[in-house]
């Protein structure tokens, strides 16, 4: 396992979670805790074990290619925090 | 020193499918913002996305259009982000397991072929569409969910010409195979482009500079004209170029480099929980790999070597699929396979792009959408295509002149008749009797005496004239082969 | 008082016209009115909506009368406040959502809908179903009808609460890692997690999805097989949902568990375990060898690394599903100069401290490169515990476990060492991993104190029918199930 150091500002920047600087302390402290808990995986030997990434064992679920209703405009909107014809306000993207 | 460009493409395609890509909102351009969209495609909390089955089968045509390898299992992935036209911020993609993969594409170009790899066809889901105002942008999330084919290339292609005839070729592949319209005023085609330059005879890559969303493809041949020799400029002023991403100002006619966003390529990939893997079954492979149709450049080669046409016939009639559907059936029971595929070409495709226009002004008239049009093409034409081979036929012979053709074809677009029944009752059958044109060569001579002089003093071009008036006296009727011969004769005699 | 009464006993009456479902729901009613201020179980509820659903429900039954296909006709259930429900307020115990109002059904409330439920109030939780007491709600904790000064467990605390307090006949919850066992156990219920992909994950708001199952909290086993057979089928909307076919879950309730084959996991005699807890877990074991059981000991060698492989894998999954609410489409929004302002504020200020922290602990075990290290690992070690699983069924037909390694503790005593929390999930975390199904049903109480402890029977996938017959005799042979809290 990688040691566990956490840059929890560029982590939380990543997440998008704005962080008071006590907020921020709190999680690095808890963070390390957990992190250094979750280094017992490396003790474990997983060469050539199969990643489960889902509990059950299907393939090949998929729909036909029809159309269902979609919502009504009114719907789509209700409940967005701010809309004007009929679209999503932002504030300006820029690029 | 000799710099050269080494050029490769992301190409996103929206795929023809009626439904979106992980619900049943319609996958159309052009409705009021927000009105084609429910829980699953604006992300509520709660909703799950179910895969469309049809969009699978498109992605996996495609692999097998650009011969590439479908390996036995695929998944999706969740590629993370957050933006404000991403409802989910993730984008579902396929990440290390895509759908097809090492393929490629062949394309003529100055005049020889050239092949592009392609690294990976993978399927993918577009993203809402953003409009910007004074201060706020707003979001319509109708085109958020449709079906994505992402098209990678390796970094084959060294110029602005040459990517712009992969474009081409590429999309007409797509087309060809029904995977999508690519149709550029509706967005259907996107392009990233990643260009480098490197001096000539070294294999180092230079440093990769990316190129973002172009939606058209003379824009891409347009930023890579300008961008290729910005890098070799810098390059030989000896600044070190970094890897970056610009946007190309097609008003200006430059590229200018992007804010780079922080962490923009954090993307934290995931495998998406919510889907299960892909295994296409083999029977199921192997029935669509028959059921696939030529390869447009193919088509044009096979068209040159098994109806001896000119690169140019065989190209219109490949670039129009419909065009060389309906010519190839009647051209293998044609004698004149290239004067069928010229009238083709040039009579019958004449007469076709007349009727559509007077439909389309009728309709506008009614004020009718042009999607209402009843005549759409050569499928509605009245008359079968074996009714053409006979015509052809019949100009070939000689026993109907070119221009009593048109007349036939005119003819036989209104009524649906058959040509010998026209020919018939209009009495356009062409005179071939040698002793009926002598006489009306005989009478010509008399009737023009200046002609005569002019051509007997030397001037060839006054023999055209007195075959005018020959055929003028036969009403057109007369083989115009027939008349020059016995003109020549007579006059030299 | 109709409100005490289990499922099956109230469909009987009602079949039988002796009550009405105006009757139980205003029973219902009464007694949220009468102890909710002290349990907080709810987090709204309209009463009106719940009276003219149970007017509809008398009169279907008058008009048709008792139509076994619609098995909860008249019978009120409550709602964890993180499934959608139509045209109502969905919060997930969060502030981020805001006035949210869902514009549709998940397909749980559609099945119950069918199946006659009354469909009543939004249930508190943990936020966005992190965490094991309900004290990471934002709208403030529900308290153990045991014990006021105790948590009812989490983090469908408010389910097991409202069921325990007979505020409701029946709840649903949902179980990522114990969600549902642990707090049914915490509050003397049954709680049943099924299979993975047995009930439609449609219209839940997703923590972790390749963990997450919807089940029910009832008072009773039978009741929990009832409401099973209601919940459970394949759906078209949940790709991952299983096309098995529903057995007659409450048909399979024979009492009769001679020569079953009961495993006692060896890996959960761990050093934190009560001894409480330990003795009514033997005496229930010593029970079903009574009942004829053969009970044998077995390994499932890497029990012991399931809570740092869920705290990853979860917290991965929650780091994607929670990115979309940022304040664009719905819910709360803090506005900003540009939208990535507008995110961070949003979501700074949206998310309580629990959220925030799996959510960043998921980002980074994600980010470039400590994926392979932590989220790969914790996959392929996911593996390993799975196969503990099914290589344990080879040999037996149920594996028995205590629910939780202590009785429910004090509001408060955990809130600031998240990891103790985490750890007292560590008998219920592995059936999520493995994707196995697993009910907790009452066993005893402690002594002093009389908190409940539950009893964890673990089956195979689907295995719900071994599992009901198995939590059913045991039930039948005891009185736990019948104790009602002390409160008035
Ligand atoms: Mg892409
Ligand atoms: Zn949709």
């Amino acid at each position: 396992m990688v040691s566990a150091n956490i840059d929890v500002a560029y982590v939380a920047q990543l997440a998008r979670i704005h962080l008071q600087p006590d907020e921020k302390q709190k999680l690095e402290s808890q963070l390390a805790q957990i992190l250094e808990y979750v280094e017992k995986l490396g003790a474990l030997d997983v060469s050539g074990m199969e990643p489960t990434a889902h509990a059950v064992p299907l393939v090949n679920i998929a729909r036909p290619d029809d159309l269902q209703p979609s919502l009504a405009h009114e719907d789509a909107l209700r409940n967005a925090p701010r809309q004007a014809g009929g679209l999503f306000i932002v504030p300006k993207i820029v690029e | 020193m000799d710099y050269e460009a080494v050029i490769g493409l992301e190409t996103h395609v929206q795929l023809k499918t009626r439904s979106k890509m992980w619900c049943g909102c319609p996958n159309q351009y052009g409705a009021p913002p927000n009105t084609h969209v429910c829980p699953v495609c604006l992300a509520l909390p709660g909703v799950l996305p179910v895969a469309n089955e049809e969009a699978l089968r498109l992605t996996l045509r495609t692999g097998l259009l650009l011969q590439c390898e479908i390996p036995a299992r695929a998944k999706f992935d969740r590629k993370n982000y957050f933006y404000p036209d991403a409802p989910k911020n993730y984008q579902l993609t396929q990440y290390d397991q895509p759908s097809t993969r090492n393929g490629h594409v062949e394309f003529e170009f100055n005049g020889t072929l050239s092949r592009v790899r392609i690294t990976r066809a993978h399927l993918e889901e577009d993203v809402g569409k953003s409009t910007h105002f004074e201060r706020h942008s707003g979001v319509d999330f109708n085109r958020a969910g449709v079906p994505l084919l992402e098209i990678v290339t390796e970094p084959d292609l060294t110029s602005a010409d040459q990517t712009h005839a992969y474009l081409n070729a590429l999309k007409e592949i797509l087309q060809y195979g029904g995977i999508s319209d690519c149709d550029m005023e509706k967005g259907m085609v996107r392009c990233d482009v990643n260009v480098s330059v490197r001096p000539c005879g070294t294999q180092a890559l230079g440093a990769k500079i990316e190129i973002k969303n172009m939606n058209s493809f003379s824009g891409v041949r347009r930023a890579l004209e300008y961008e290729i020799p910005r890098q070799i400029a810098a390059v030989r002023r000896g600044e070190k170029l970094v890897q970056s991403t610009r946007r190309w100002d097609d008003v200006a006619g430059v590229t200018e480099e992007m804010r780079s966003k922080e962490n923009a390529h954090d993307y934290r990939y995931l495998p998406e929980p919510d889907l299960m893997p892909f295994e296409p079954a083999q029977d199921w492979l192997d029935n669509e790999r028959a059921s696939l149709m030529e390869l447009p450049l193919a088509r044009k080669q096979r068209l040159m070597r098994e109806y001896q046409l000119p690169a140019g016939d065989a190209e219109v009639l490949k670039n129009n699929r419909a065009l060389g559907d309906y010519y190839e059936p009647i051209a293998r029971l044609s004698k004149n396979p290239k004067l069928l595929a010229n009238w083709i070409i040039n009579n019958l495709q004449a007469r076709l792009v007349e009727i559509m226009e007077k439909e389309k002004t009728e309709q506008a008239s009614l004020g009718l959408e042009p999607d209402e049009m009843k005549f759409t093409g050569l499928a509605d034409l009245k008359f079968k295509p074996s009714d053409l081979l006979d015509l052809v036929e019949m100009v070939a012979r000689g026993a109907l002149s070119s221009a009593s053709g048109q007349t036939v074809l005119a003819e036989m677009v209104a009524s649906g008749k058959a040509p010998s029944a026209i020919v018939q009752s209009m009495g356009l059958a062409q005179v071939s009797d040698a002793g009926a044109i002598e006489t009306l060569c005989d009478q010509a001579i008399a009737q023009n005496p200046n002609p005569v002089a002019d051509y007997k003093a030397g001037k060839e071009a006054a023999l055209n004239a007195l075959k005018g008036q020959v055929m003028k006296l036969s009403r057109g009727k007369a083989n115009p082969a027939m008349v020059g011969e016995i003109l020549q004769r007579k006059l030299r005699g | 008082m109709l409100n005490q009464h289990t499922i099956s006993d109230l469909t009987r009456r009602l079949a039988q016209r002796e009550i009405s479902a105006r009757e139980i729901t205003q029973s219902c009613l009464d007694r949220i009115q009468q102890v909710d201020g002290r349990v907080r179980a709810y987090l709204s509820h309209d009463p009106a909506d719940a009276l003219a659903q149970a007017d509809a429900a008398d009169q279907t039954i008058a008009r048709e009368g008792w139509n076994e296909a619609r098995p909860l006709m008249g019978i009120p259930v409550a709602i964890k406040d993180v499934l959608a429900v139509r045209n109502h307020p969905l919060n997930c115990a969060s502030k981020i959502l805001g006035n949210y109002i869902s514009p549709y059904d998940a397909t749980a409330i559609e099945k119950l809908r069918a199946a006659g439920a009354i469909i009543h109030g939004r249930l508190n939780m943990d936020e966005f179903a992190m965490g094991s007491s309900t004290e990471n709600s934002a709208f403030g904790t529900t308290r153990n009808p045991w014990d006021l000064a105790r948590i009812p467990g989490g983090s469908s605390g408010g389910s097991a609460a409202a069921v325990a307090a007979d505020e409701c006949i029946a709840s649903i919850g949902t179980d990522t890692g114990g969600s549902i066992r642990q707090p049914a156990a915490l509050c003397g219920c049954v709680g049943l997690k099924p299979t993975y992909g047995r009930i439609s994950r449609f219209g839940l708001v997703a923590f972790a999805s390749s963990l997450d199952q919807i089940g029910p909290i009832t008072k009773d086993v039978r009741d929990a097989a009832l409401m099973l057979k209601v919940l459970s089928g394949k759906d078209s909307r949940d790709s991952t949902s299983l096309p098995d076919p529903v057995p007659d879950y409450p048909a399979t309730l024979s009492g009769n568990i001679k020569g079953l084959k009961v495993g006692l996991p060896r890996e959960y005699l761990v050093p934190g375990l009560d001894s409480e807890v330990k003795k009514s877990v033997d005496a229930a074991v010593q029970k079903l060898v009574g009942l004829g059981a053969d009970v044998c000991e077995v390994s499932l060698p890497h029990t012991d690394y399931a809570v740092a492989t869920y705290y990853i894998i979860a917290t991965a999954e929650a780091s994607a599903n929670l990115a979309r609410f940022d304040g664009i489409r719905y819910g709360m929004r803090v506005d900003g100069n540009d939208p990535a302002e507008l995110y961070s504020r949003t979501r700074g200020a949206g998310f309580g401290p629990e959220v925030k922290r799996r959510i960043i602990l998921g980002t980074y075990v994600l980010s470039s490169g400590y994926y392979d290290a932590y989220y790969l690992r914790a996959q392929k070690v996911r593996t390993l515990i799975r196969n503990d699983f099914l290589n344990a069924f080879e040999k037996v037909d149920v594996l028995v476990t205590p629910t939780t390694p202590t009785a429910a503790f004090k509001v408060g005593e955990k809130a600031e060492n998240p990891l103790q929390m985490y750890l007292s999930d560590i008998f219920t975390i592995s059936c999520n991993l493995a994707g196995i199904c697993g009910i907790s049903v009452p066993c005893g109480f402690t002594s002093p104190g009389n908190l409940p402890i539950g009893l964890q029977i673990l089956g195979p996938p689907m295995g719900e029918s071994t599992l009901l017959r198995v939590a059913h005799a045991y039930e039948q042979s005891t009185d736990w199930h019948k104790a009602k809290p002390p409160l008035q």
